[in-house]
């Protein structure tokens, strides 16, 4: 049955028409998917200065130890996710991963130390599955509270500092996955220097009251334009960053999608904590035996974009199957098609060249490293 | 004679030769352009049959052939730079030139002004 329920707004949402956006619906919003400065220059201004994106569908929750300590809360949520979190200082923010039974992944989240409590970034499509089951796995021993009263927002780019700066000045201080509280024009908000666009920048969770002012002071400075979320996603490509539903999901285990990285060696065998976490059996196996698939970057040799679904194969013929794409588009700073899949392992080698086939056509892609453009974030 | 589709695409038929584009409407709902594939001259297309593709940073759109009838040129110059979509769509970024198999059939597409109401 069609979905008929009416969009959500943002509390950011008159802002954006009064900027012009284009709105879409994604996630169950309606979001800005351009300004009329267009998803190329929003892209590229995003990499030369700086960008504010609304992300505000996404879903901030609360996890808070009933005992007051906050290992406990760290400790419940390592039973649903691979992460070491019970490491984790106070004030920093670490990526991690919902697991389920069978080793897939049900979300990716940021997990942020903020002293007595857990505070937990998930993805806006995921946001109602996540909070009952964080309630379901770790609600005996921690009070689990989705906020409501809070907008978020991401200010991308190499100028974010500065701007940011020009608002609070001990921003400058701040490190890459640093987490802070700050007042923003005697505003209380939460500010992590992350982001989703491979450059470095802030994500800001405001109060909804306060988030179209602070918006507002934010887009007032020269050096910044809104940015919609086709932009958004062509800056993550760029950044190799996954896109969960596209790039990860239920039927990919974190090893197969190249996230190693986010499984720290204290949940791994011969860990500490080794295992533990749904779908352990699997993802430890993986580490130790490898896997059959997967996830690559892939760079088009022609002017073609290959976009997500389109097919893999290892000849020019189409008659050796060797994957298929996520994620796949045009990136504006590479200034040529960009995109990701999964393939065979014995076709992931870097350089190996593969066909796509986009319109009958087999078209030449090679196997490329991630990220596709420089990281710059402040470590 | 100017003609235009529903499907926004615009035909200066000189003869039994249509120049066919896309107009400024389409250009702007679709957005910065970065990769055109266009029909090879020879080639022939039913009225709807998709002739070329327009790729913008975040999706692919079908052009579709607005009458039944023969390639006889394409337009390198929108491959080599697709942003002239963007910049020209009514003039300089013609997609390709067809031979009409029916003449006769542009009469019932739309006029300038029907075409402008409908995208009003």
């Amino acid at each position: 049955m069609e979905d008929v329920s009416p969009l959500k707004h943002t509390p950011l949402h008159a802002l954006h028409l009064s900027r012009g956006a284009r709105m879409v619906p994604f996630a169950g919003y309606d979001m800005p998917v351009q300004y009329p400065e267009g998803v190329l220059k929003e892209h590229l201004h995003t990499r030369t200065a700086a960008g504010v994106f609304d992300v505000s569908h996404m879903g901030q929750i609360l996890v808070r130890p009933k005992s007051g300590k906050i290992e406990d809360a760290a400790l419940a949520l390592e039973k649903l996710v691979p992460v070491d979190v019970l490491s984790l200082a106070e004030g920093r923010q670490r990526y991690g991963l919902f697991t389920n039974a069978t080793g897939g992944i049900l979300d990716d989240l940021m997990i942020v130390n903020r002293g007595d409590h857990l505070f937990l970034v998930v993805n806006a499509a995921c946001k109602d599955a996540d909070f009952a089951h964080l309630k379901n796995g770790l609600g005996s021993l921690c009070d689990v509270t989705m906020l409501t009263d809070r907008a978020l927002i991401a200010l991308q780019g190499p100028r974010a500092g500065a701007v940011l700066c020009e608002l609070w000045a001990d921003v400058a201080s701040m490190r890459f996955m640093d987490v802070a509280e700050a007042d923003l024009h005697d505003v209380s908000c939460v500010i992590s220097r992350s982001g989703y666009t491979g450059e470095d920048g802030f994500e800001i969770s405001i109060p909804t009251e306060a988030a179209v002012d602070v918006t507002q002071r934010l887009l007032e400075h020269p050096d910044v334009l809104p940015i919609g979320l086709g932009a958004r996603d062509s800056l993550r490509l760029e950044a190799g960053l996954c896109l969960y539903g596209n790039d990860i999901d239920t039927s990919t285990s974190p090893i197969e999608a190249g996230l190693e990285w986010a499984i720290q060696k204290s949940r791994r065998a011969d860990g500490e904590r080794a295992g533990g976490f749904p779908g352990a059996d699997r993802i430890l196996a993986e580490f130790t035996h490898g896997v059959s698939r997967r996830r690559v970057g892939l760079k088009p040799e022609g002017r073609a974009p290959v976009r997500g679904g389109v097919r893999l194969f290892a000849d020019a013929e189409g008659n050796t199957a060797a994957g298929t794409v996520t994620s796949g588009g045009f990136g504006p700073s590479v200034d040529g098609p960009i995109a990701m899949g999964y393939v065979d392992a014995e076709h992931a080698e870097t350089g190996t060249r593969l066909f796509a086939e986009v319109r009958g056509k087999f078209l030449p892609v090679a196997v490329s490293a991630l990220p596709f453009i420089k990281q710059t974030y402040k470590r | 004679m100017l003609k235009f589709t529903e499907e926004h695409e615009w035909l200066k038929i000189d003869g039994d030769v249509a120049t066919v584009g896309i107009t400024e409407h389409a250009a702007g709902q679709l957005g910065d352009l970065v990769f055109v594939e266009l029909p090879e001259a020879g080639s022939t297309f039913s009225k709807g049959d998709t002739a070329a593709t327009v790729e913008s940073v975040k999706a692919a759109s079908d052009v579709y052939c607005p009458l039944d009838g023969e390639i006889v040129e394409a337009n390198q110059a929108i491959v080599d730079d697709p942003s002239l979509v963007n910049s020209d769509p009514q003039g300089a970024a013609w997609f390709f030139k067809l031979k009409l198999a029916d003449p006769d059939a542009a009469k019932a597409l739309l006029d300038e002004a029907a075409y402008k109401e409908l995208v009003a």
